[in-house]
């Protein structure tokens, strides 16, 4: 719950010191304390209610086999529903779709977005049309955009077949892209770039903008090219940025639900982990063995999210 | 370990050229001019070929709402519409289920956002103006909310408005309000973050002389620093808002019937009239109808949504 934020510790030792807190000597400071924790008051009691209790919650349901309106009595059943999801071939099956939905959608978009930031940082005519289509795809809902896609991949009547089979005859004949189980989790992947990348490429875009224009002057006059420029001085400074965009990427692509849901519903062969926890608690009614898929799926991103408040620690330091 | 990545310096210093290498790049810029004009004919290839990736889908699916059925299943696919046929928008717009989705849609973003502005620019007033015992490990457990799955509750949020839990609540499975409340998980952290952010970007000063002048702190909330926090109020309602609407597990969970469905969950049901027709006509109608008024939002308040986001994102 506490993400990790506070958990990572500091990485050097020599890092700012902490100023100790002192209790506020006058009657006016007390008073003022009194009033922020009461402006401070309903959001606490609202994380407490709607995310930390049933956070709480989960972890106790992981370990009993209670099921969805059932009125058997709930028993303790110890760590018996993690070793049957361990032994679920769905579930870790899962695991791996999910390991691949991340690290392809999120690399493809990073490159592609990192490109687009590029060409659209360039100062040409036209630049803020470009750029408020940009945000297009990001304002588009995931379910519209998942059925947008649905149709585009149609096998008979798509446009995805009729652009590759007709138009630019890369193809040779139509493919069932959603029907096929081999092709079914890239087309889902292609999705989510779409979706994702114009939104990378601006973050990465306003990273960009920070950067002087003098540095590239100074360095076109030391020689250097388009591509040490891009190595060398770009990528460095718009690192921060990356990172952030990266980390929030990752952790979205990890949880991801509605466009796998949309297009595949329950299909195994694109079954994320997500996907596979929703079945489980509430389709199969099986809160406990659900929790548990829950839990892990929990650990693993507050694990990525540590590592990655690490790195940017280390990064500020 | 992750250490490594600091030590390399952040701005390299370039390699020295050597001298042909710098005369070659002197004769490159004199003879210019035709590969300049090749360089720029590839540069608005670039950006048409981008635009087009990025706009085409929305286009088709406007194109296919458009389209009769008899032309929409014909191979080849025509490009543009050959003639703007209404009867997928007026199927979409007489469907009483689907109406009324969008009334819950609406009901549901609208309430969320007022309750996480209310709620979150009181919190953002205290973490950005007060100093006091408590004050960052509040701000990171409101903001660790962003951070985690929502699957990871949903199970017991289901039981929760379900009633099963420690309190004796009323069950408010396939209500409205329970939307509303589960929704707060998403939009609260966003919105006192940013609102945090913004009440600590504003002078003292104002705050300081209404003090003086012998007003109360919640006075200079209302009439001083909440008027000057609107723009930040708009953005960060706007994002909420977009989030709340686009929002499909717990609108999928936690509803059974169009009494509380949205629209996300009616879209995905979306079905033809008979179990073998292909209704994506209908479907394009409704995705365009859904898509547009965010569409046509996100266009007018391009600006403040770009440097809402970057701030979470950047500053984060």
């Amino acid at each position: 719950m506490e993400a990790g934020i506070e958990v990572a510790p500091l990485p050097t030792p020599v890092s700012r010191p902490r100023r100790p807190w002192s209790p506020p000597e006058t009657a006016v400071g007390r008073a003022r304390e009194r009033f922020a924790w009461l402006l401070i008051f309903p959001s606490l009691l609202v994380v407490l209610v709607v995310a930390v209790y049933p956070l709480i919650n989960t972890f106790y349901l992981s370990l009993t086999n209670k099921r969805l309106g059932s009125l058997r009595e709930v028993r303790f059943v110890g760590l018996q529903n993690y070793q049957d999801l361990f032994s679920d071939s769905l579930w870790n099956s899962s695991i791996w779709h999910t390991i691949v939905f991340t690290v392809f959608s999120v690399g493809f978009e990073t490159v592609l977005g990192m490109g687009i930031a590029l060409v659209i940082n360039s100062n040409f005519k036209g630049r803020g049309i470009v750029r408020a289509s940009m945000l297009v795809p990001w304002a588009i809902p995931t379910v519209v955009s998942a059925t947008m896609w649905q149709w585009m991949y149609q096998d008979v009547f798509g446009v995805v077949n009729d652009l590759l089979v007709y138009r630019l005859h890369i193809l040779p004949a139509k493919v069932a892209w959603m029907a096929n189980p081999a092709t079914a989790l890239p087309a889902i992947i292609a999705v989510d770039v779409w979706k994702t990348t114009p939104f990378m490429a601006l973050l990465l875009l306003a990273g960009l903008q920070l950067i002087p224009g003098d540095v590239y002057e100074a360095s076109t006059v030391d020689g250097a090219n388009k591509w040490q420029q891009f190595w060398q001085i770009t990528l460095p400074l718009v690192r921060p940025a990356l990172l952030v965009a990266l980390i929030f990427r990752t952790l979205d692509a990890f949880r991801v639900f509605d466009v796998i849901f949309v297009m595949k519903t329950y299909a195994p062969e694109t079954m994320t982990v997500a996907v596979y926890t929703r079945q489980k608690l509430i389709d199969l009614q099986r809160l406990g063995a659900g929790s548990a898929a829950a839990v892990i799926i929990f650990l693993i991103i507050l694990v990525l999210v540590v590592l990655y408040t690490r790195l940017v620690r280390v990064e500020e330091a | 370990m992750a250490q490594k990545a600091t030590t390399s310096a952040p701005i390299a210093v370039p390699a020295q050229p050597r001298a042909q290498e710098r005369a070659g790049e002197y004769v490159a810029v004199q003879r210019s001019s035709a590969g300049h004009v090749f360089g720029r004919i590839l540069f608005w290839l670039v950006l048409v070929v981008i635009v087009i990736y990025t706009l085409f889908p929305f286009y088709w699916a406007i194109v296919s709402s458009i389209t009769p059925d008899s032309q929409l299943f014909n191979t080849p696919a025509s490009y543009w519409p050959e003639k703007i046929d209404w009867s997928h928008y007026e199927y979409v717009l007489r469907n009483n289920d689907f109406l009324q989705a969008l009334w819950n849609s609406t009901v549901v973003s609208v309430a969320t956002v007022a309750l996480s502005l209310l709620i979150g620019a009181f919190a953002a007033y205290a973490l950005g103006r007060f100093k006091f015992r408590g004050r960052t490990i509040g701000l990171y457990v409101i903001l660790s909310m962003t951070m985690f799955p929502s699957v990871a509750i949903l199970g017991s949020l289901f039981l929760m408005i379900r009633g099963d839990w420690l309190l004796p609540t009323p069950n408010l499975y396939n209500t409205k309000t329970a939307l509303v409340i589960t929704y707060l998980t998403f939009t609260l952290p966003f919105t006192v973050w940013v609102l945090t952010n913004f009440f600590k970007s504003m002078p003292g000063e104002l705050e300081e002389a209404a003090l003086v002048d012998g007003a109360g702190p919640f006075r200079v909330f209302w009439q001083i620093l909440l008027p000057l926090a609107l723009p930040g109020l708009v953005t960060t309602g706007l994002l909420a808002f977009i989030a709340a609407w686009n929002e499909f597990l717990f609108a999928l969970t936690f509803t059974n019937d169009y009494s509380a469905r949205t629209v996300q969950v009616a879209i995905s049901q979306f079905a033809g009239r008979s179990q073998f027709e292909l209704a994506y006509g209908n479907k394009m109608a409704a995705a365009v109808l859904v898509t547009l008024p965010l569409i046509v939002l996100v266009l007018i308040f391009q600006r403040k949504i770009l440097a809402g986001l970057t701030a979470g994102a950047i500053k984060g």
